[in-house]
């Protein structure tokens, strides 16, 4: 799976929690899903379960904790797709 | 962990404290039991001459026994010293019948997960003759903090 299509994929994923649009229409790996999108901490749950469900990963709690920006969280999904 | 020692771990008190007695807990679900008093503050206002129990107390009853309860058990090993903070998250609950002054009323939880610090169950409550009162979906964040 190339960064792009990941990328995309974790988009579709993010948008039903996000309450910031233009933080979304924005969309960088610098973005924060809590300062930039404004996703709440039991919506940002939601979207590591969803990530889980997409991609056929499971999550640790330190994946978790890393998973805040877009950058991070396609690292740590890379990470656990290679690991596969 | 026994229905008191989960009862005393609950953060909360009169006149917002929504449990009574809990009649089953394990690592998938809980149930128990509160009676709403004759005489609780809400029935002043809602309704004017007309009690009625608000939909948002039926709401914080199924949320105190079905979530804020179970997550105080399934933190059982952690929590020892600690106090439980709790958020509620979301919930979506459908009324089928009115619950009026000196009602008890039984609520009956199931986990649909608890990841990450967040619990989500599908909650049912039922009054005295059985019947369905409410049922939805709860979740809430939950986390040991120390006093």
């Amino acid at each position: 799976m190339t960064k792009e299509e990941l990328l995309s994929k974790l988009k579709t994923i993010i948008e039903p929690y996000v309450q910031n649009e233009d933080g979304l229409a924005n969309l960088s790996e610098e973005t924060n899903f809590i300062e930039d999108l404004e996703i709440n901490s039991a919506n940002l749950v939601d979207v590591i379960l969803d990530v889980e469900d997409e991609f056929n990963i499971e999550i640790d709690n330190d994946g978790m904790d890393k998973m805040l920006t877009v950058k991070a969280s396609i690292e740590v999904i890379q990470d656990k797709l290679a690991a596969k | 962990m026994t229905s008191e020692q989960i009862i005393e771990k609950l953060p909360y008190q009169s006149p917002f404290l929504f449990v009574d007695e809990l009649s089953k807990v394990h690592e998938d679900g809980i149930e128990g039991y509160y009676t709403l008093k004759k005489d609780e503050y809400f029935y002043k206002g809602h309704f004017k001459e007309h009690p009625v129990t608000p939909g948002v107390i039926l709401t914080e009853i199924m949320a105190q026994i079905g979530v804020v309860c179970l997550g105080i058990y399934l933190f059982k090993e952690t929590i020892s010293e600690d106090a439980m903070g709790v958020a509620m998250s979301s919930n979506t609950i459908d009324f089928y019948k009115p619950v009026f002054p000196g009602e008890k009323v039984f609520v009956v939880s199931k986990k649909d997960y608890f990841r990450f610090n967040k619990l989500k169950c599908t909650v049912q409550m039922f009054n005295a003759e059985r019947k369905l009162v409410a049922k939805g979906s709860i979740s809430g964040m939950m986390k040991p903090v120390s006093l």
